[in-house]
């Protein structure tokens, strides 16, 4: 095919495979965002291995934002750095910073428990703990020492409400969260990461191991939780970034080569990779 | 893709161009290929282990059924004009040498000469049990069914289970109040037995306890008092203040517990006194006489003329001596309710002991150690030590528990009592902490595996939530392993209520009369020695003076050892099924 008119003819995989630096292609309109998450110039290796190439990317306030690209491209190691997660692994290694809210994630001084106590984070499998309904989402006021019963019940319904799960698990609250079907489990899961009011929401594929009705809720919950919550969201699923998200990002072997607003990303990409992936010619 | 395609071209083509088959022939799928023996050896394996567990089981619950059943009584008359009354036992078939034959043919019996003729020289005998050892000095006696001229079950045979000297065997004659005949025919006489026999029991009974329980507890008390005053003399001197005051009020504790124990003995006397007017007179059967007290008679009953519902009622109250009374006869007869009780609490504290050690082990080496030659070596070690004998631990136990630990506890805090040991001797604490050291392996191994089995999606649940390393190990990681973990105190407990050899050491005994949990303060006695049933199996097995009588015991007291294993590891899965249930099952 064709280039079409005013696509950027970086070339980015030739200079990939050179080992180039590859200077993302960021759109004009995310200057005019609320920035919640500041990523910079962080690269990661997983021992020798390196797995994220020179990472520029500031996440808007309020805005649901995906990571797409092929497998391996780093999205998960991304997303599971903003809350160091990725820390429990002693072989990681990185370089570069990022910032939540103006402060730093990665330094000496920071508490990683306190940091990630202001994100929450959705896993690509439903990961309910082997405790009640009720407990799984009140999870993160308990490690805070919340006992007050007033207190916990208020958020625990505030946040299956805001999980779209609350009228249907109204009655059961004290079952155990493992008798529930996986697409509850998993906006049980995403209750329990609202739970405690985070500045970040991450979600890491969170719809690739539910049925397509259970996506549909999920995709429905992530569009009325817009503007509320700002979330960062893998997916690898083109149509749901492309229906869901306000913003996309495309990686591609651990460097993130286009970002911008999610009709432009999927419409009229600045870049012939960025084009070529989108329309399924490659990944 | 591109392979598939490939293959998919290539057969094709070949279809093409040939009916001609080629030359290389696969070879047909052999015998062993297909399995087909595998399926015998794999079942047969399964078979024999079955039938091994089967037929242990079998003997052992057929054994320890049958013990209780009362048998009839059987007199024989050999042809030297001896007899022999009593139980048999066992029938066993010899073969007599050919001297004693000729013996036989010189003496008086030509009958025995018919009997060799026509079994082909295989001879029967019997081993019955005659009793009446005061009399004769004797247990048991083998009969050879040659040397019978008469057998018979005589109607009026009566068995009689005594406290002391075993069973007897013989004839009511007379019922003895006060020395004077009350009773004399044998109708009269079961009469007046079942009349008096309760309240006779009754007195006994409560004359024992006030021996036992309440001198004891006077005697408790009054060690109690005397060892203040040590601890006074030892602290602050003799004829010091301290030790006067002390004195003054041991001199008025003393004077009081005497007065109580005169009280007590009164009782006693005058109880004794009672039953001492009830006797019943006896007849064996080699016509000797015999008075025995009725407080003396634990059961009695005419073996010969009991119907069905009789001997159910006998069989049933025997089971219920067994499991709630204590031993006599040097543990070949009576309860054995100290070393149920005994092996429960070993049980219960080892437990106890052994699990919280065991997962804190467990929970180190798995979350929290950094891998590498320290921790693998660790690992070997732990692995080893489940295969030392546990003899060694046994001995261990004794020289760490008892003479290191023990003996400095009781410098510190039993100072008074010494030379006597109070913790520096086997007991059942010390006793439940070597089993508990035998089985940590097992709770370590089981409980890292559990652990290792716990999602680590789990974790970083709990760690994206802002949890701690600690809070994700208390709220996630453990609960969810619980079931695991129980897995390993299960297996433990099996192994440990079962184990004998470390026990001889480290406290049990032959026969602890006080419990470990009683009425006296502080109730529970950890320090002091206790029964199990396990090493009550090997003492009426290989031990007992009697062994012919004990070891009929051996298969009941086995059978009650295994169904007590059996009904806590069934609690413990039942806790674990309602784990698994809470924590574990994921449907989707
Ligand atoms: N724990 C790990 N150890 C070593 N390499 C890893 C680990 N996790 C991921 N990687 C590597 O990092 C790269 C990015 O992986 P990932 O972030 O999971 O990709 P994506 O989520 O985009 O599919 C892959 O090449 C993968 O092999
Ligand atoms: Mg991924």
């Amino acid at each position: 095919m064709k280039n079409k008119p005013g696509l950027r003819k970086g070339n980015f995989f030739e200079s990939i495979a050179k080992g180039e630096r590859i200077v993302t292609e960021t759109h004009a309109e995310i200057n005019n965002e609320d920035i919640t998450l500041d990523v910079k110039e962080f690269n990661l290796f997983y021992g020798a291995k390196q797995a994220l190439f020179d990472i520029n990317i500031k996440i808007p306030k309020g805005k649901v934002t995906s990571l797409i690209g092929p497998s391996g491209c780093g999205k998960s190691t991304l997303l599971r750095s903003v809350n160091r997660i990725n820390d429990l692994l002693s072989i990681v290694r990185i370089e570069g910073n990022m910032y939540l809210n103006d402060d730093p994630i990665y330094d000496p001084a920071v508490d990683v428990i306190e940091l990630r106590k202001r994100m929450g984070m959705v896993f690509q499998k439903p990961n309910p703990f082997p405790m009640t309904i009720f407990e799984n989402v009140v999870y993160p006021l308990r490690i805070d020492g919340e006992r007050n019963k007033n207190v916990l019940a208020e958020v625990c319904e505030k946040s299956l409400r805001g999980a779209a799960l609350w009228e249907e698990v109204k009655d059961r609250l004290n079952d155990s969260a493992l008798a529930i079907s996986g697409g509850q489990q998993q906006r049980l899961c995403i209750a329990r990461a609202i739970a405690a009011e985070p500045e970040v929401l991450l979600m890491d594929e969170p719809c690739s191991a539910l049925d397509p009705i259970a996506t549909n809720k999920i995709e429905d919950l992530i569009d009325a939780m817009r503007g509320e919550y700002t979330i960062l969201m893998v997916t690898h699923n083109m149509q749901q970034a492309a229906r869901t998200s306000d913003y996309t990002a495309f990686m591609y072997l651990g460097r993130l080569i286009e970002y911008g607003p999610t009709g432009t990303i999927f419409q009229a990409p600045h870049c012939q990779e960025t084009s070529d992936y989108v329309t399924g010619r490659f990944g | 893709m591109k392979t598939d395609a490939a293959v998919q071209k290539s057969t094709e083509s070949k279809k093409k161009n040939s009916f001609k088959r080629s030359s290389r022939q696969r070879a047909k799928a052999s015998l062993f290929a297909q399995g087909e023996p595998m399926i015998w050896l794999t079942g047969g394996g399964l078979v024999v282990s079955l039938m091994m567990i089967a037929g242990l089981m079998t003997l052992i619950v057929i054994n320890g059924i049958n013990t209780l059943w009362p048998k009839p009584v059987d007199l024989f008359v050999t042809y030297d004009n001896k007899p022999y009354m009593g139980e048999i036992t066992r029938v066993e078939h010899f073969n007599p040498a050919k001297s004693e034959l000729h013996q036989h043919q010189e003496k008086v019996n030509s009958d025995a000469v018919a009997y060799f003729e026509k079994h082909n020289g295989i001879a029967k005998r019997m081993l019955v049990r005659t009793g009446n050892f005061d009399l004769s000095g004797e247990h048991y006696n083998w009969v050879n069914e040659y040397d019978v001229r008469e057998h018979t079950t005589p109607e009026q045979a009566c068995v009689v289970e005594r406290t002391s000297w075993g069973r007897f065997y013989g004839f009511p004659s007379a019922f003895l109040y006060n020395g004077e005949v009350i009773a004399q025919d044998d109708n009269q006489i079961w009469e007046t037995f079942n009349k008096h026999h309760k309240e006779v029991r009754k007195r006994w009974r409560t004359q024992r306890k006030l021996e036992t329980h309440e001198i004891g507890k006077i005697n408790f008390y009054e060690e109690k008092e005397r060892l203040k005053l040590r601890e006074k003399e030892l602290k602050f001197g003799i004829e010091s203040e301290q030790w006067n005051t002390q004195n003054d009020h041991f001199k008025s504790f003393h004077a009081r517990s005497q007065s109580a124990y005169e009280d007590i003995r009164t009782e006693i006397n005058s109880l004794k006194e009672e039953n001492d007017k009830y006797k019943i007179r006896f007849t064996t059967a080699d016509n000797k006489e015999k008075i025995i007290p009725l407080a003396d008679i634990v059961r009695m009953y005419p073996a010969n003329s009991l119907t069905f519902f009789d001997r159910m009622n006998i069989y049933l109250s025997r089971w219920h001596e067994f499991l709630f009374d204590e031993p006599r006869e040097a543990n070949s007869e009576g309860g054995v309710f100290p070393a149920i009780f005994g092996t429960v609490v070993m049980t219960v504290i080892m437990s106890l002991a052994v699990v919280p050690f065991g997962v804190m082990a467990a929970l180190y080496l798995r979350e929290y150690a950094k891998g590498g030659l320290v921790v693998s070596t660790i690992r070997i070690s732990i692995n080893n030590l489940a295969g030392v004998p546990s003899i060694v631990f046994g001995v261990f136990g004794l020289g760490f528990f008892c003479y290191m630990v023990g003996a400095s506890i009781d410098d510190i805090f039993f100072a008074a009592r010494l030379p006597n040991p109070t913790f520096g001797k086997g007991g059942i604490l010390w006793a439940s902490m070597t089993l508990a050291l035998m089985t940590l392996p097992v709770v370590i191994v089981a409980t890292e595996e559990a652990l290792s089995a716990v999602p680590n999606s789990m974790r970083e649940g709990s760690y994206a939530c802002g949890a701690g390393k600690w809070q994700t190990i208390w709220r996630i990681v453990l609960p969810r392993a619980m079931p695991g973990i129980m897995t390993g105190m299960i297996l433990a407990m099996a192994r440990g209520a079962g184990e004998v050899a470390p026990l001889m050491l480290v406290g049990a005994v032959k026969l602890a009369p006080e419990l470990p949990v009683d009425g006296m303060f502080p109730f529970v006695h950890l320090e002091r020695s206790f029964m199990h049933l396990g090493f009550h199996i090997y003492d009426l097995g290989f031990q007992s003076q009697n062994s012919e009588a004990a070891k009929p015991m051996v298969f009941t007291t086995t059978l009650l050892l295994i169904t007590i294993v059996f009904i806590l590891n069934m609690l413990a899965v039942k806790l674990r099924r309602k784990l698994r249930k809470k924590f574990v099952s994921a449907k989707f």
